[in-house]
């Protein structure tokens, strides 16, 4: 698997397409609070973005047990293409 | 807006809504209508209204939404709320499913309890639909059900009344006939997407687990897209007309070229099986009141004698109108859209070419990517082009109707932009002297174009040879390539040197590349190089065929002057190399090799 920076890289992409905003730089360290649209709808539709991303599957406990961007990196380190 | 037009994708509008959404308002057409649609669902609908609006819009519809409740379908429908009252839904789309069945069959039930709970169940979605007529007199979008994902009887589910699979089975068809009884109530057959999208992904229990949704939510888009069709055939906007190219479209091979009996149509190839079931699909599509035409590139006697294939399953007189002529289709289109009385984006393009399709729906027709011939039936039935919501007599006699008023109107327009699609081409193309790499490629499109050939003379790999070493013969092949990729060699010219003047003995063109000013291009190459081997004028011929009436006149429009006619129809032309001064290429950019 690649590492942190190159998957974060990609994620940002995928933030700035769901959010449609060119502005956007995430770090581990962002939260839902830091993005003004990242509301329970959108968090959806980004989970299902970043799973065609990096062609893999979160579970159930991992889509709602997520505090910020740092987590979703982990499980997509561990598990994404 | 292609991304919104089957074939679509539906991660990516998933993805990416939110821009859809912006780029639909700055790039598409204003709205022609504006309907209020109310979505009450018996799940999760947040993200299906978010895409219904942009299918809806990418149809001409702008929606504003009213979206219940979580699961609050039932009571609004029967007993409004007070915003719903106020909003005053012109369509409700009842977003409902399996999972919101308030009976289920059991193996200790009696077939009579089967049957009450049944008769209950389908008297419940009828209630809904007299009591929101009653209150708003709105059309009402009804989705049926999908089916189970798991069988407790195994396949017998699907025969035994007590399984769920039957009872699903039967209970759609009992919805169907009570829509088919209430005017006003439509299926969106959630039953037959479900399947096509695949049942098991359909039905991912996580989406419903997780968010409430009742369906995967990839498969918002496919939902989104199977309502909006029903919902745009409502308001009446359906196309009309299906406007259909030939050659590769209609039959496999080029007929001006391959000649009738060569073509791939019928019951003896694959190919020909495949074109001979898209014909069939074509003729059916007569059935519901599409008028079909032709819009094709050839002589009109080839494109006539095509459509007279006795292997074929349409004839000539299917169609409305026929344009096989050698004019830009957007032109073509135009013109067919004046005489049938419609507006042009109610007329449909099937065209296996994408540069083609590409100019068309820069002119406001549609065009979609139909794919291979095999696709082709699925594209365009899929696309919902002509989704009918109701079938009148009307309808069965619409082909007739509009023939007799076609007759009256034969009306010619111009297009005022076909440079403008030309640049957008963004052509390229390479022309020189013969080369050794291309000698065979050059005999074989010597040996089979027969439309743009002004001598149609045959020559062999080594005549090629021949003519690109000795220094009596000037030679030019042109190869052009566009956006949509490399046509390869696509034309040439064999000129004989004598003295101070050169004849053309051979100068060709394949029809691919019709009407995309490469034959300007070549006529500056072959000046120049006329010059070089200290000639001072060009004389050319044009030998008549069967087949290459289209360039008849083709060195008078490069600004030759008749010098001599023939009893049989050849004609000799001259032009003084000093006459030729600006060239009437404006579009390709033209690499040379010196």
């Amino acid at each position: 698997m690649a590492n942190a920076n190159d998957i974060l890289k990609r994620l940002n992409e995928v933030f700035r397409d769901v959010f449609d905003d060119d502005d956007i730089v995430v770090t581990p360290k962002t939260t839902a609070d830091d993005i003004e649209d990242w509301d329970s709808i959108e968090h959806i539709t980004l989970i299902g973005a970043v799973e065609d991303e990096f062609g893999m599957k979160f579970k159930m406990g991992e889509v709602s047990g997520m505090n910020n961007v740092g987590d979703m990196l982990k499980i997509i380190m561990a598990r994404g293409k | 807006m292609k991304e919104l037009e089957y074939p679509f994708d539906s991660s990516f509008i998933m993805k990416k809504k939110k821009a859809l959404r912006r780029l639909l308002e700055e790039q598409e057409p204003a709205p022609a209508v504006t309907k209020r649609v109310a979505v009450l669902g018996g799940s999760t609908t947040a993200d299906i209204v978010r895409v219904l609006e942009l299918f809806l819009r990418n149809f001409g519809i702008a929606a504003k939404f009213y979206e219940c409740e979580y699961n609050m379908f039932r009571q609004e429908a029967l007993f409004p709320s007070q915003e719903l009252s106020d909003f005053k839904p012109e369509i409700v789309w009842l977003h409902t499913g399996l999972r919101n069945l308030t009976f289920k069959p059991s193996p200790d039930m009696s077939a009579e309890q089967i049957a009450d709970g049944l008769d209950a169940e389908a008297a419940g979605y009828v209630q809904m639909w007299e009591s929101l007529h009653e209150k708003f007199g709105c059309a009402v979008v009804q989705n049926n059900f999908e089916l189970p994902s798991s069988r407790l009887m195994g396949n017998n589910s699907g025969a035994d009344p007590r399984g769920l699979v039957n009872f699903v089975g039967r209970l759609n068809l009992r919805l169907a006939d009570e829509i088919n009884a209430h005017s006003g109530v439509y299926l969106c057959d959630v039953n037959y997407l479900s399947a096509v999208c695949g049942l098991d992904e359909w039905s991912d229990p996580q989406y419903w687990y997780m968010y409430k949704y009742a369906l995967n939510t990839r498969f918002i888009p496919d939902l989104c897209f199977e309502a909006a069709k029903v919902i745009k055939a409502v308001c009446g906007r359906n196309k009309k007309v299906l406007a259909l190219d030939l050659d590769n479209t209609m039959w496999g091979g080029i007929v001006g070229d391959d000649g009738v009996e060569n073509l791939a149509i019928g019951q003896e190839t694959a190919e020909a099986m495949a074109f001979y079931q898209w014909q069939e699909y074509v003729k059916s599509l007569k059935n519901i009141g599409v008028l079909l035409t032709v819009c094709s590139k050839n002589e009109e006697e080839n494109a006539i004698a095509g459509l007279e294939h006795p292997e074929g399953a349409v004839n000539p007189a299917d169609f409305t109108l026929i344009k096989a002529n050698w004019e830009p289709k957007s032109e073509n289109l135009v013109n067919t859209a004046k005489e049938l009385d419609l507006l042009p984006e109610s007329i449909v393009l099937a065209d296996d070419n994408p540069a083609e399709r590409e100019i068309v729906r820069a002119c406001g027709f549609s065009a979609p990517d139909i794919g291979e011939v095999w696709d082709y039936i699925r594209v365009i039935d899929r696309s919902g082009f002509f989704e009918t919501v109701s079938l009148s007599a009307d309808d069965l006699k619409r082909t007739e109707m509009y023939a007799e008023n076609a007759k009256r109107k034969q009306a010619q327009s111009k297009f005022a932009d076909y440079n403008d699609y030309l640049l957008s081409l963004e052509m390229n193309a390479e022309i020189a002297p013969f080369k050794p790499v291309y000698v065979e490629r050059l005999a074989q499109l010597a040996g089979k174009s027969n439309q743009f050939n002004l001598t149609t003379k045959r020559f062999t790999e080594s005549d090629m040879t021949h003519f690109m070493e000795s220094k009596d013969y000037v030679t030019l092949y042109g190869k052009l390539a566009d956006k949509f990729g490399d046509n390869g060699v696509v034309s040439e010219i064999i000129g004989r040197v004598d003295g101070r003047e050169v004849h053309i003995e051979l100068w060709l063109m394949s029809c691919r590349v019709l009407k995309r000013g490469m034959e300007y291009a070549m006529l500056d190459e072959l000046v120049k190089a006329a010059k070089n081997v200290g000639a001072d004028r060009l004389i050319g011929y044009y030998l008549p065929t069967a087949k290459n009436k289209m360039v008849e006149k083709f060195y008078g429009e490069l600004g030759f002057t008749l010098t001599e006619t023939h009893d049989d129809g050849a004609t000799v032309w001259a032009l003084s190399l000093d006459e030729h001064k600006e060239s009437k290429n404006k579009a390709i950019n033209v690499k040379r090799e010196d």
